[in-house]
């Protein structure tokens, strides 16, 4: 038999109540719930990124949203150009090659805003994060080829060997088991060597640089792989909604990430997961009931900032002792 | 070149850097004294605005409005800090930002109860509706020069206020030691919550000064906010001079970027591409100004001595 703590058990059913639960309300005829936990899941990937940096290297990044989008518009563009004409270089419906794109460039937009970034600390780190994230925000904005504000429809999504993405249940098995796989890559990092050099300088950063790490390389590394990862999001999230607009990329979505993070436990392997499925199904839940819902979203956020210590998975981390 | 179009340029630019100073101004206040992350400080200022604009609607007179409408935003900054805003002191600056960002939902929910969705447009009185000529092809609405001196009048107040009062002195000590100046028996927290209601009567100002030109809306106060992020960064968080030297900066730069960058651009390449690339780094321009800025000096221009 198992032998599991209290966390690892609500680790396990929540990711096996994931994995069965949506094929059975398809079949059960509700398909709009694969919906939702489709959203969910391609959400918790960022989450699960965000987490990397933020709870285990204490990184306050307050503009992942910008990869989310960056990743978006690897197929959004390659898409559009394949089915308008224009930009032969890019034009192509390849998902390999939107994934390569989403990824490789989120990783190079990490290198650079982050090689910057890291050189701040503190309330300078946060906010610099979410001015290099309102600059993407801005730049997709203003940019008429792809409509700017109004966004690009993608008609075909993109093609990859052996799973259809226009099948809504291929699709959120795909992004199940790539949150995983996000998972199990974010526990490897964190055990290993590099990921104890990591959390090491979230705990005290001189101690570290003294022992003679190089902590701003360790961050930046952790910084890219962490926006890598967020690209992949982005890359799954375009494919499910296939609208992408520069609002995918605005502050508040890199807030509501964070939210999902804090909420659910940072740098907890599963509390990313839990945060982001109760954000989205609370937030389900109060827009169903209401156009006011941001009011009591907004009133509940101030109450687990205030009352609620290490999140959701802190809960169940003290229940269990 | 045109020179008229480049003066009045910059006297808009001004302008619009008078306005974020008076919203970076209670920012960086706050921050400076409370170590304090407030990302509700532009739904202060839209909720000013909106206080503004129905009171002009009711009494029919824009700057009685201001004048009733300026301690009524104080009180809800006085109002924010007793209830929220207090308890986060403690907490760290991931927090504050998710705690003020619950704050942001609460409140444009609660001014898109009280106002609706749509915005409120706000007529000036007459005498202020006119336009004045500086000089030949030089002309200006009177308005925005009543805008450019309110700005300068409040930063000098502020200055003086700071510098040479005795709440003043309370302030500063304050924000370099804030248990000795309780243990020399100061009511702390009353000190700090007056911090904020300041800030955010200034806020509230900046947004009741910019109603009659646009419109009060819900949306305004994300839009002013980050802006007004990226001023006291530039400028180093914390710092009175570095909030306002950067506001008139940022000012500068997004007024200047809209309207001449694309001639800028068309002296190297063609109309075209010029027409399609200006937009977009005019947008993006303040961003790159602060990377650059933080790229070579991490605390801003004028980083405080205290910190």
């Amino acid at each position: 038999m198992l032998k599991l703590s209290v966390v690892g058990w609500v680790t396990f059913v929540g990711m096996v109540a994931l994995a069965i639960l949506p094929p059975v309300f398809l079949w059960t005829g509700h398909a709009f719930y694969l919906d939702l936990a489709s959203r969910l899941v391609i959400l918790a990937i960022a989450a699960v990124s965000l987490n990397l940096i933020l709870g285990y290297g204490g990184m306050v990044s307050f503009g992942h949203a910008a990869f989310i989008g960056l990743g978006a518009y690897a197929v959004g563009i390659p898409a559009h150009h394949a089915t308008w004409g224009g930009f032969e270089a890019v034009a192509s419906y390849n998902g390999l090659f939107h994934l390569l794109l989403a990824v490789g460039i989120s990783a190079l937009f990490a290198l650079i805003t982050g090689a910057i970034s890291l050189r701040t600390k503190g309330v300078y780190f946060i906010m610099i994060t979410m001015a290099f994230s309102q600059m993407a925000f801005f730049l997709f904005q203003s940019l008429e080829v792809y409509n700017g504000d109004d966004g690009l429809t993608i008609d075909i999504r993109s093609e990859l060997p052996m799973i259809n993405l226009d099948d809504p249940l291929q699709l959120y098995l795909l992004s199940y088991v790539s949150l995983v796989g996000a998972m199990i890559l974010v526990k490897i990092i964190v055990n290993s060597r590099f990921g104890m050099v990591l959390q090491g300088a979230k705990g005290n950063n001189e101690r570290m640089v003294t022992l003679g790490y190089n902590t701003y390389f360790y961050r930046l590394t952790a910084y890219v792989i962490s926006g890598a990862m967020c690209g992949y999001a982005g890359f799954l999230l375009g494919n499910f909604t296939t609208f992408i607009s520069p609002d995918m990329m605005h502050w508040t979505r890199s807030g509501e990430l964070m939210f999902m993070v804090i909420l659910g436990g940072a740098s907890t392997a599963f509390g990313a997961v839990l945060g982001s499925s109760t954000f989205v199904l609370i937030e389900e839940f109060l827009s169903s009931l209401t156009t006011f819902w941001h009011l009591p979203f907004g009133l509940m956020l101030i109450g687990v900032v205030l009352f609620i210590r290490g999140g959701l998975m802190g809960l169940f981390k003290a229940g269990g002792k | 070149m045109d020179y008229t179009l480049l003066f009045v340029q910059t006297l808009n630019g001004l302008q619009l850097g008078l306005l974020l100073f008076l919203v970076a101004s209670g920012l960086t206040l706050v921050f400076g004294i409370l170590d304090f992350v407030n990302l509700a400080h532009g739904s202060i200022y839209m909720i000013g605005a909106f206080i503004c604009a129905s009171l002009t609607l009711l009494i029919g007179n824009f700057l009685w409005a201001v004048v009733i409408a300026l301690p009524l935003t104080g009180a809800l900054g006085f109002a924010i800090e007793k209830l929220v805003a207090r308890r986060l002191y403690e907490k760290d600056h991931l927090d504050h930002v998710l705690g003020t960002f619950g704050l942001i939902l609460v409140l444009e929910t609660l001014a898109h109860l009280l106002w609706g969705p749509a915005g409120i447009t706000v007529p000036l009185p007459l005498w202020l509706d006119g336009q004045i000529e500086l000089f030949e092809g030089a002309v200006i609405p009177s308005y925005r020069l009543l805008i450019i001196g309110t700005g300068l009048a409040v930063a000098a107040g502020l200055v003086w206020l700071v510098n040479y009062t005795r709440l003043g002195m309370l302030i500063r000590a304050g924000a370099s030691n804030r248990t000795m100046v309780s243990a020399l028996g100061i009511d702390i927290q009353t000190l700090f919550a007056l911090v904020f209601a300041l800030g955010a009567m200034m806020a509230g100002l900046a947004g009741m000064l910019i109603t009659p030109i646009t419109t009060a809306s819900l949306g305004m106060g994300g839009q002013i906010i980050i802006t007004a992020f990226v001023v006291i960064i530039i400028g180093g968080i914390g710092s009175m001079k570095g909030a306002f030297v950067a506001a008139l900066i940022v000012g500068m730069i997004n007024t200047m970027g809209r309207s001449f960058l694309d001639q800028g651009f068309e002296l190297f390449m063609s109309e075209d591409a010029a027409e399609t690339a200006a937009p977009a780094v005019s947008a993006m321009a303040i961003y790159i100004l602060m990377a650059i800025i933080l790229a070579f000096r991490p605390q801003g221009l004028f980083p405080p001595r205290v910190r």
